[in-house]
């Protein structure tokens, strides 16, 4: 009997200890559940805040970097002295490796009419070092800039570029306008 | 109408005009002759939203799962393939992002910074184990935690580790748990992610410290069992909580305890208690002194934590780019020279004012001080209540899991003689 009543007096205490802890999980989940959002966010980079240090070639948990070069053809000048594709001190305007910014050849340079050159991006070879975003951006009309490919983004929970990110360029936007591709987005961060 | 139609067209104005504004380049794009078509820039889409929500139908489904077949069907070998189940799915094949120990600093961050939007997968994937926990044990970490399974799967020859070592050692997921609230309540960062050893072995990519550090946990694991999951993981603090007033927990004997001690050494864990022994309990007078003096010391942890802490507020707060950026620039102005510092370089030239940034890196800090204290105070709770522990005996009479401790992993039952 002494034994059944001190039982029952530690499971008394147990469940009421249990009721306890779950409203505590409740309070939580319904404080957190007043931010809560079902919409899906990604990381993604402002071109217009980026600052070409170079960081997201060497800060993504994935190599090579998740953040790569994209053209927007839009604003190409199609330049054949092209600020993003030859290096600056360039020996001669050639497409000899030696001339090429790119440190992976990643820019692919095609002729299309004189004076006219087109420009791709070879996904695969781009490292994210944003050294023809630099050139592009100081002697041309910044038409190559840094975007985050989501193909290849893990979507981690805390950015490890946004976090060594010098200009603060990288944040969560919207998976449905998962891009801030230069033209249809402009400086004000308006689509 | 006629105004209507005036404002409109001089809208219509306006618009084509500031669009011929930003369309203004250095070198306007040309206009081609020959059939020219320009190729679009290539932007794959990220993982579809449904795909999200499968994750957490999955982790619900492993969950079910894992408590089923701890209590009810009480199967190690259904465990253990659960278990590789979700270090395939939730490790390999998610690679380690989603999971419910880093939600932790999203629940904190959420909680404190009204601006940050938690999504609803994280908070889910926040919830589930923690309720699965309070009704069934830590099957958890039995069933869907892949960190959990990576080492539980090269877990070779078991030591037993010494009572004071495991106590001792047991105190610093609650420091872990303490550091990664404050640093994610104030924004500063996710230090659970960062430092997460075995990421990097799922997505078979990462820094080189972070995968010496992987290497060893793993090499480590092999004699003393889930060491990241015992000493480290600051979610456990959270399910033994929980686990140790669940309504259901796994039982090593299906039936009664036959005090046969074949269980004893079946835990790698250390997470089965034995009886009590009846000299050890009768020796209480002294004990009950004891209890008290500890008891009375509590609020003097809880003092002496709070005021180290608020001491310490000012270094702790240096792992907050603002604080450090301000700091850096205040106290060596000469930096402002030093072209190879890309965080100076950058905030020079973003053109913000220095008092600015001093006056958020000020707002941090105050936030730093208040969490600090708070931190410290909880962490000298913890240490008064782990040396009342020590004084606290409770009888028992059977060979018992630790509630709080035990993993669920069904190791032990194996080991009983006793049938249905």
């Amino acid at each position: 009997m002494e034994n059944n009543h001190k039982k029952s007096r530690r499971d008394f205490i147990r469940s009421g200890t249990r009721l306890s802890l779950l409203i505590t999980l409740g309070a939580v989940g319904g404080l957190a559940a007043k931010h809560v959002t079902a919409e899906k966010y990604v990381w993604q980079i402002d071109p217009f805040k980026c600052t070409q240090c170079g960081r997201c070639a060497t800060s993504c948990v994935m190599t090579p970097s998740a953040a790569k070069c994209i053209h927007a053809y839009d604003l190409c000048g199609y330049c054949d002295l092209c600020g993003g594709y030859l290096k600056p001190d360039a020996n001669q305007l050639s497409t000899a490796a030696e001339n090429q910014l790119c440190p992976t050849a990643a820019i692919q340079r095609k002729y299309i009419e004189e004076p006219y050159f087109e420009y791709v991006i070879n996904e695969d070879l781009c490292i994210g070092c944003a050294k023809c975003v630099k050139g592009c951006t100081s002697f041309g009309n910044g038409s190559l800039h840094l975007q985050i490919i989501h193909r290849i983004c893990l979507n981690c929970n805390e950015c490890s570029i946004a976090r060594l990110c010098p200009s603060q360029a990288i944040s969560r936007v919207k998976a449905s306008k998962s891009y801030n591709v230069k033209g249809s987005f402009t400086k004000d961060g308006k689509v | 109408m006629k105004n209507c139609i005036k404002i409109s067209l001089i809208f219509i104005f306006l618009l084509f005009s500031l669009a011929g504004m930003t369309q203004q380049q250095r070198f306007p794009k040309p206009e081609f002759g020959n059939g020219y078509s320009q190729p679009t820039p290539i932007t794959p889409e990220p993982r579809a939203l449904a795909l999200e929500y499968t994750d957490v139908v999955v982790l619900l489904v492993v969950l079910s799962l894992a408590s089923w077949m701890a209590i009810r069907k009480r199967s190690r070998r259904g465990l253990l393939w659960l278990s590789v189940f979700s270090l395939i799915y939730f490790g390999f094949y998610r690679n380690g992002c989603i999971c419910s120990v880093g939600s932790v600093q999203n629940v904190a961050l959420t909680l404190f910074d009204p601006g940050y939007a938690i999504s609803i997968t994280t908070l889910l994937f926040f919830l589930l184990p923690l309720v699965f926990t309070l009704y069934f044990g830590r099957t958890f970490c039995a069933g869907a935690c892949p960190l959990g399974a990576m080492q539980d799967l090269l877990i070779i020859k078991p030591i037993s580790l010494p009572e004071w070592l495991r106590k001792t050692l047991g105190i610093i997921p609650y420091l872990y748990l303490t550091l990664a609230v404050l640093f994610a309540a104030t924004g500063t960062d996710f230090i659970i992610c960062r430092y997460d050893p075995f990421v990097g072995i799922f997505r078979m990519d990462a820094e080189f410290h972070m995968v010496i550090l992987g290497i060893a946990f793993l090499l480590m694991g092999m004699f003393v069992a889930r060491a990241y999951c015992r000493f480290l993981c600051p979610y456990g603090v959270i399910l033994s909580w929980m686990s140790r007033f669940s309504k259901w927990h796994l039982s090593i004997t299906p039936v009664a305890c036959i005090q046969c001690k074949l269980c004893s050494d079946s835990c790698p864990f250390d997470a089965i208690d034995y009886p009590t022994d009846e000299k050890q309990s009768k020796s209480t007078k002294w004990g009950v002194n004891r209890f008290l003096v500890y008891a009375i010391l509590i609020p003097l942890w809880i003092f002496i934590g709070g005021f180290a802490g608020s001491r310490a507020h000012t270094w702790i707060s240096k792992a907050n780019p603002t604080v450090y950026l301000a700091e850096l620039l205040v106290s060596n102005p000469e930096v402002r020279n030093d072209q190879k510092n890309l965080d100076v370089q950058a905030f020079l030239s973003s053109g913000k004012p220095l008092e600015t940034l001093v006056k958020e890196a000020t707002v941090i800090r105050r936030k730093f001080y208040t969490g600090s204290w708070i931190a410290g105070g909880f962490m000298g709770l913890v240490i008064g209540m782990t040396l009342l522990s020590q004084v606290v005996y409770r009888k028992k009479a059977d060979y018992q899991p630790h509630k709080g401790n035990c993993y669920s992993c069904g190791r032990c039952m194996n080991f009983c003689p006793v049938k249905k």
